[in-house]
């Protein structure tokens, strides 16, 4: 199959203020206290795959690592339990962006899913590990409906970029 | 990947594996000495200044969905609940009308005995507002914090019994781990015969006496209380209720499941004891004889 060259649409450079505000919007979301609610998605883990993927220059590792120490300590877990498993997270979508941006949504969607399944296993394993109480089967499901969230994020995220910076009929941006 | 990732046109920073290898053993040694030396509540704290106001922020859709559920509680539940509470209180005046007498004659035989009197402690209402959200632990959140001089460490229990125990404080919210907490552990004494034993939390909402010989006098549906051993806890506050007594004879300990007391799975409002005064301390190890050759015979000789 012929790639569609989608990723070589031409997009305005990101703006890191709008990264940075994506996540800490997504470090709200993962603050709201569900409980125990079933199939709550991730939202940090979501976001950063999303800018990990899309720009791996600019958002890596660190920002993983970051992130993941709050989560730990605005959700109560083990200090260093999210920011394990997003820092994995992070090389993990850093090193797939080449491969994953030819794709459409959907298609990024089902490479993403296994990161972010990926991420909730490392962290079920380092907490049995310690000795916690296991969760629940239900737990996993919160990384399939991140992956359909995806979807609808694509577009949001890369919404800013798609607005040139003055109106041209003749220009296909 | 790593072999046949291209050369790098431009500088940027360590090799991402480097980085990666670097960043996995910061997350592992934060992980084991939080989870296994419990080092770094201070470093939890000064982070905790960081997310502590989009904690707040977020937490306020909980508060409106509470508050609104409480508000459009119907009127038929309020008078059921209403009953419920005064015929509760009839039940408990009687009891209450005694114990004032009771408490005066406690206190004369305590003095009689030259037995240490039982001190009142100060307590604090507060709410629980909502669970934790970490999965792997059963932890409740309450309203009240270190301004209202709450610590860590104290006692909580409702109109039942005891539900656990404070573990961390923010200065507006506390952290109250739960008696089904796995990591929760409580020492009581069995009402009918005054054993000593360690409840701990099984995890799945019940509770589990450990470490009791498989022959030990326990049955199903002895009450059990604290037995205040630890200093924490005040003596006689009822905390379960044994369900059942599993006598293997291939293991040496009896399996002994237990049902909570209080509702501990509930919300609702609590009572944050005070911290009891400390007991006594341990007598001193007796020291060994020496036939004078110690330091203290010399120096009583000099």
């Amino acid at each position: 199959m012929q790639p569609t060259h989608r990723s070589r649409r031409i997009l305005l450079p990101v703006k890191m203020w709008f990264v940075f505000t994506t996540l800490f919007i997504a470090l709200f979301l993962n603050y709201i206290p569900t409980g125990h609610l079933p199939a709550v998605p991730d939202f940090v883990a979501l976001v950063l795959a999303f800018w990990c993927v899309r720009e791996p220059v600019k958002i890596g590792i660190g920002a993983g690592f970051v992130f993941g120490l709050l989560t730990d300590v605005g959700v109560g877990a083990a200090l260093g339990q999210h920011a394990f498993a997003y820092v994995l997270l992070a090389y993990a979508a850093n090193e797939l962006s080449r491969r994953v941006l030819w794709f459409t949504p959907v298609e990024q969607a089902l490479h993403v899913l296994p990161l972010l399944f990926m991420s909730q296993v490392l962290m079920v394993l380092v907490r049995l590990l310690a000795g916690a109480e296991f969760p629940g089967w239900w737990m996993f499901f919160g990384s399939f409906v991140a992956a359909v969230l995806w979807i609808p994020l694509h577009y949001v995220l890369l919404l800013p970029q798609y607005q040139p910076v003055e109106r041209d009929e003749n220009r296909p941006i | 990947m790593v072999g046949h990732s291209p050369p790098p046109f431009f500088k940027r920073g360590p090799a991402p594996l480097a980085k990666l290898v670097f960043f996995l053993v910061l997350s592992l040694a934060l992980l084991v000495s939080d989870l296994n030396l419990r080092y770094l509540e201070a470093f939890r704290k000064g982070l905790s200044v960081l997310s502590y106001p989009l904690q707040m922020a977020a937490a306020t859709p909980a508060d409106f969905v509470r508050n609104a559920s409480n508000y459009f509680a119907s009127l038929v539940r309020l008078q059921i609940e209403n009953k419920d509470l005064k015929n509760k209180q009839l039940q408990g005046g009687e009891r209450l009308l005694r114990l004032d007498q009771l408490e005066q004659e406690n206190r004369r035989l305590r003095a009689l005995l030259e037995a240490r009197e039982r001190q009142p402690v100060k307590s604090v209402v507060a709410e629980i507002m909502y669970s934790a959200k970490d999965p792997f632990s059963r932890k409740v959140i309450l309203d009240k914090g270190t301004q209202a001089g709450i610590e860590a460490g104290q006692a909580v229990v409702d109109d039942l019994g005891v539900i656990g125990q404070i573990t961390r404080v923010f200065p507006m919210q506390s952290e109250l781990t739960l008696l089904t907490d796995r990591d929760q552990a409580i020492p009581v004494m069995i009402v009918r015969n005054g054993l000593r034993a360690v409840l701990f939390g099984a995890g799945n909402g019940l509770m589990e006496l450990r470490y009791l010989a498989a022959n030990a006098d326990v049955q199903a549906g002895d009450k059990v209380v604290t037995s205040g051993l630890d200093g924490v806890f005040l003596a006689g506050l009822p905390v379960a209720t044994v369900a059942k007594v599993e006598r293997d004879q291939a293991r040496t300990f009896a399996g002994i499941p237990c049902l909570p007391a209080a509702g501990v799975e509930q919300y609702g409002q609590v009572l944050v004891l005070g911290h009891r005064e400390a007991l006594p301390s341990r007598p001193p190890e007796p020291e060994v004889i020496n036939k004078g050759k110690g330091r203290r015979a010399r120096a009583a000789r000099d």
